[in-house]
């Protein structure tokens, strides 16, 4: 693998890719919003409350048990709190599959993929060099945005038990490594969906398809079915990886030369 | 520079499609520093030909060489040997054209990246709009950077896949005017085209290709074997007597009369013209002027695409 060749093509992909308003759009307002909200939420239920006078009545009872002896306020953060990971788990899933549609499909509609495969580039660095210019900023956003979070949230009103809590290694193991998986997965995804259609939207949307079983976590923890805690969060960590093994072999069996040349419509 | 021996492409598309043959049993060879024309109607397989020479898709059967270089097995070294000029230029279009060149540049590993590109932008005459995005450029500003682009890395071979198509007349010629500046640099050009005038223009061969390969010669070779050289005498008027004088020469073929013209088939005329004026002079004809009947290579090419072959 030559890295310079992998480095040309990450900033042809920033030159041209952050060029695009709707990349921008997908890739500075969502992330801002992402992190505002949860934020919101918090000054909402603490401003002006006393501690003791916030009720639990709303809060599953499996919240309840995690919650132990910590103030009604505090168990109400974390289970407003708990919704919101999900949320900064959705950025590297949203984020790099608009770049990677606006940038395979921009290149299959332009017709600009046949002078590049021509270079002595390989198809292999093609395609990391695609996939890092997608993921990097998506996942380099997602912390950016959680340690804003994790700034901002004293001043939002959040206890300092709350403060703990979202530094604790299950927030973490989510920024830091669901985050990449989800990139590499939806890079992947929409490496597959791109080779397919030729409108970057529909590439695009396609691709969201993942932040489906994301949602579903999210209602799930909403409706009490379960709580989102490290064994869960491992089983979500395995899972992710085994989707991205599936969809990086298939991917990459899709982005071979002769597959995009004769194949790709 | 580049050989083939067999060269076939077969695409199999799903289990119940039938197999298409784009390319059958290809046998060519270009010398180095030779413009060769590749013609063909659309579908022929042209496109193919050029992908699978620049190993971007493998052959099915055969073998094909740039150089020292084997398809299938060198491919990396052939991608730094050739350019590509692609039917459609595929630019970057947010992007600047000297950025454009740069990316490719540096993807082809050139030394002096920043030298080259500029280097080309001038030579093409694309140095004062460098900073431009490419999507304000034209159709040939366009092509100009395409084949700016293809030329970057000093490629001995050069692939041009339709370099005129849908230009205007004055880009057109721009274009042609640059192939033939790089056929004097000695690099061997492979021209893919529809444009038969400007094939006869720039072309030392050309090949005539429909799946396989028909006829491959030097276009006056190929007018030659399917017409024959004729000769139109242009009389002010003409006795029929004159034709029969004329057939009655050895070394005529035939002659035939067409209005005040006599055209007269025969193979040597820089020999023979003389004594055929000398024959129609002294019998009276008062002789206009002579000229040599041309036929163009889109007879030729139509000629042997519709069912005939040269001899």
């Amino acid at each position: 693998m030559n890295l310079n060749r992998i480095r040309t093509i990450i900033d042809k992909e920033w030159e041209e890719v952050f060029k695009n308003k709707m990349v921008i759009i997908t890739v500075a307002i969502m992330p801002v919003v992402f992190t505002l909200l949860p934020l919101g939420m918090i000054y909402g239920i603490s401003a002006g409350t006393p501690a003791g006078d916030i009720g639990t009545a709303d809060v599953p009872l499996e919240m309840l048990r995690a919650c132990g002896d910590i103030t009604g306020l505090e168990c109400m953060q974390r289970y407003l709190i708990n919704q919101f990971l999900l949320l900064f788990m959705m950025m590297p899933l949203i984020i790099p599959s608009a770049i990677a549609a606006y940038s395979i499909v921009g290149e299959k509609t332009t017709r600009s993929l046949e002078p590049l495969l021509a270079t002595p580039i390989t198809t292999t660095e093609l395609l990391t060099g695609k996939a890092l210019a997608a993921a990097v900023p998506a996942i380099a956003i997602t912390i950016a945005c959680f340690a804003i979070f994790v700034l901002l949230l004293p001043v939002a009103g959040a206890t300092p038990g709350l403060v703990r809590y979202v530094l604790e290694p299950l927030w973490l193991v989510a920024i830091l490594v669901v985050g990449p998986l989800m990139a590499i997965a939806s890079v992947n995804m929409a490496v597959i969906v791109s080779s397919r259609v030729n409108d970057p939207r529909v590439a695009e949307q396609v691709t969201a398809v993942l932040v489906v079983p994301v949602l579903g976590l999210m209602f799930g923890q909403i409706a009490g079915l379960f709580i989102l805690n490290m064994r869960l969060m491992m089983i979500t960590v395995l899972a992710i990886a085994a989707v991205d093994v599936i969809l990086i072999r298939t991917g990459a069996r899709l982005f071979r030369r002769e597959t995009i040349l004769t194949r790709w419509k | 520079m580049i050989r083939t021996e067999n060269l076939s492409k077969i695409f199999t598309q799903g289990k119940n499609d039938p197999a298409i043959t784009a390319v059958d049993q290809l046998t060519l060879s270009v010398e180095e520093g030779e413009v060769f024309g590749f013609l063909g109607p659309n579908g022929a397989g042209k496109t193919t030909t050029v992908r699978m020479l620049c190993s971007l898709i493998a052959p099915t059967s055969g073998s094909a060489w740039i150089g020292k270089y084997q398809v299938g097995k060198d491919d990396q070294e052939i991608r730094r040997t050739v350019g590509i000029l692609t039917e459609t230029p595929g630019m970057y279009e947010r992007l600047s054209a000297e950025k454009n060149l740069s990316i490719f540049a540096r993807l082809y590993e050139c030394r002096d990246v920043p030298g080259q590109v500029e280097k080309y932008l001038r030579m093409l005459g694309l140095w004062e709009r460098r900073h431009d995005p490419v999507g304000s450029f034209s159709k040939g500003m366009r092509q100009k950077l395409a084949i700016a682009r293809a030329l970057l890395h000093e490629p001995r071979v050069l692939f041009l896949d339709e370099p005129t198509s849908g230009l205007d007349p004055e880009a057109s010629r721009l274009v042609r005017e640059f192939i033939e500046q790089l056929k004097e640099s000695g690099v061997t050009i492979f021209i893919c085209t529809h444009n038969l005038d400007e094939a006869d223009r720039l072309c030392s061969r050309v090949g005539i290709f429909k799946t396989r390969l028909v006829a491959v010669d030097r276009p006056e070779n190929l007018r030659k074997n399917l017409f024959g050289r004729k000769i139109v005498f242009h009389l002010k008027t003409l006795d029929p007597k004159w034709k029969d004088l004329v057939c009655s020469l050895p070394f005529v073929n035939d002659a035939q009369a067409a209005g005040n013209r006599l055209v007269v088939s025969l193979d040597d005329p820089e020999e023979n013209n003389a004594a055929i004026i000398r024959v129609l002079m002294d019998a009276g004809a008062h002789l206009q002027f002579v000229g040599e009947m041309r036929h163009s290579l889109e007879d030729i090419y139509l000629s042997i695409i519709h069912g005939g072959s040269p001899s």
